[in-house]
């Protein structure tokens, strides 16, 4: 266990840094989909769902359903850049570009790549999670001093699915596999996690189930802040979110070894 | 304390072995590189060149035996040795999301080269491996020699003390292999020491100044390319175009040493000249050839003929 923790440093950096010069380099491009997209599922379903679904009671106050799923779409947009970069982006950097080969020709350690990795994939949740934000604060859904709060946990939380999509991006034998994950864990958070609709309103057997399911924690927690609230139980999820960043990048790195370093 | 400095082990491996699964990769070797010397390691396919290389490059751990570079054990000074190696891979790694300059300054910036030095360091590399005019190209521009070179000069960022180099050249055109010849050859006039790994004994004999060759993960030979050839196979070879017995019965009756090709007799040893004119008398002239000996002579007479299919 040591041998995988000793080798992490500073140097990790590096690798951020180099991803972030190829970010640079097009970030016109890189910056339309996070754009779009909040813009696009606040269109669909706060506007179309929305003029079906008009209030929404949740936490004892009774909402728009747009302000209702404002905060799920935040989580959402956590959630998808933090896995899809460590899944597919650095994917195709391990295995087309041999970028990863290239980079442990140097004092680099592969501890310190896959490390870097995970902080950069969860950097790209907190770009995402933040545009989303300012969008949600513009559009009048979530006070800026909330937003303020979610910023760094948009950060916390990117480490929760970075690292996640790290571990599936260790074992996979090529791209077409993490189809798997993305049916059998994204998905499913997207739909089941309350982004659009209470759990409370699921049979309890699903309720239990998506209690297991990271996005739910995250969902949880930023409505109640949008709401103004924060509990202890939300401290907790807090707490199980980086406790699964700290398993997942664990096992990563120990799977990571054994794929590279055989 | 010239000699001082040449006697230093750069590289030393003693009774290095990899296994992988049931396979054993290389099998107990011994060998060392000096300082400032050109080492060779050389092999068919599978012979265990590479993963040789990886274990010096400290990607992967020996199995059993020793391997030190510059002094230091490669399982526990890892980042030390990289901090001061250069590393040149058979495959091409370079990374495609960056143009040319930004591929060294990028790589420059994991050896902590950071500051005004990286780009005087940087624009130095570029002169010297004649990239200059396309540091702002991007990498799938670049011809194969053009990423060859790059490499090259990215392995050369960290001044290294030992630069590794595996299969350099493999697949270029004549020019650009002359043109990586002679930056290697510059290389080493200025004290550089190289290990390199090559299947052109040609490179080997031009750059290396002392080679193993290595077959089923063993080092079978060890020498420097004159006198392995001279042991080997003595100054000169005939080459007769033919698979006839009365060659065969000849050669026999002459109590020569050759080696039987499908299409080729070849005959080694020390006073085979002489035996020239009565060579092409017998078999016409049109079909043989007498020639220099060669270290594709030496390996090919110790690995055999037979393809490699690992």
């Amino acid at each position: 266990m040591n041998s995988v923790l000793k080798n992490i440093s500073w140097r990790s950096w590096r690798v951020w840094q180099r991803n972030f010069d190829v970010y640079k380099a097009t970030w016109k491009v890189n910056f339309i989909p996070p754009i779009l997209e909040p813009l696009l599922y606040l269109f669909a379903f706060g506007i179309g769902l929305g003029n079906l679904v008009q209030n929404v009671s949740v936490e004892g106050n009774t909402i728009s359903y747009l302000r209702f799923i404002a905060p799920g779409l935040v989580a959402t947009a956590i959630m998808n850049h933090g896995f899809f970069e460590t899944t597919y982006a650095s994917f195709v950097r391990m295995y087309f570009q041999r970028t990863f080969d290239a980079i442990l020709s140097t004092p680099l350690m592969l501890e310190d790549v896959i490390f870097g990795e995970i902080i950069w994939g969860a950097t790209k949740a907190l770009m995402a999670g933040t545009i989303m934000l300012v969008i949600a604060v513009v559009w009048g859904l979530i006070s800026w001093q909330a937003a303020l709060i979610m910023v760094p946990i948009s950060f916390l939380a990117g480490m929760t699915f970075s690292s996640l999509g790290m571990c599936f991006t260790a074992i996979v034998k090529d791209i077409e596999m993490f189809n798997f994950p993305v049916f059998l864990f994204i998905t499913p958070m997207f739909l089941f996690s309350g982004v659009f609709f209470p759990i409370s309103s699921l049979p309890l057997w699903a309720q239990y189930a998506a209690q297991a399911l990271p996005l739910t924690f995250l969902v949880s927690v930023l409505r109640s802040l949008a709401l103004g609230h924060f509990h202890q139980t939300h401290a907790l999820e807090l707490l199980w979110l980086a406790i699964i960043a700290l398993i997942c990048t664990y096992l990563s790195l120990v799977l990571m070894k054994k794929r590279i370093l055989k | 304390m010239i000699t001082d400095k040449i006697q230093q082990d750069i590289v030393k491996a003693q009774d290095l072995t990899k296994v992988f699964g049931q396979f054993r990769a290389v099998d107990n070797i011994n060998f060392s590189v000096k300082k400032q010397e050109c080492f060779g390691l050389l092999g068919p396919n599978g012979a265990g060149k590479t993963t040789t290389i990886r274990m010096v490059s400290c990607f992967l751990q020996p199995s059993s035996g020793s391997l030190e570079v510059l002094n230091k054990n490669t399982q526990e000074a890892a980042r030390f040795i990289k901090r001061n190696i250069g590393i040149c891979p058979q495959e091409d790694n370079l990374d495609p999301d960056l143009k040319v300059d930004d591929n060294l300054r990028v790589f420059a910036r994991y050896f902590d080269i950071v500051g005004s030095q990286t780009n005087k360091r940087c624009e130095e590399l570029l002169h010297f491996m004649g990239l200059y005019s396309k540091r702002k190209s991007r990498i799938e521009e670049l011809s194969s020699g053009m990423k060859r070179r790059l490499i090259v000069a990215r392995s050369l960022l960290n001044k290294p003390s030992l630069l590794i180099l595996d299969e350099p050249t493999t697949g270029l055109d004549p020019q650009s292999r002359h043109q990586i010849w002679e930056s290697l050859h510059q290389l080493k006039q200025e004290g550089a020491t190289i290990l390199i790994t090559t299947h052109y004994m040609d490179e080997a004999a031009y750059l290396c100044d002392r080679l193993v060759i290595m077959d089923h993960g063993k080092i079978i030979v060890e020498g420097t390319p004159k006198g392995l050839i001279k042991e080997y196979i003595g100054p000169s070879v005939i080459e007769i175009s033919s698979v006839d017995k009365d060659v065969e019965t000849y050669l026999k009756a002459k109590n020569l040493v050759y080696e039987k090709s499908s299409t080729h007799f070849f005959i080694y040893g020390k006073s085979i000249a002489p035996l020239w004119p009565e060579i092409t008398q017998k078999f016409g002239e049109e079909s043989c050839v007498l020639r220099m000996a060669n270290l594709e002579d030496v390996f090919l007479k110790l690995t055999g003929r037979e393809l490699r299919e690992v």
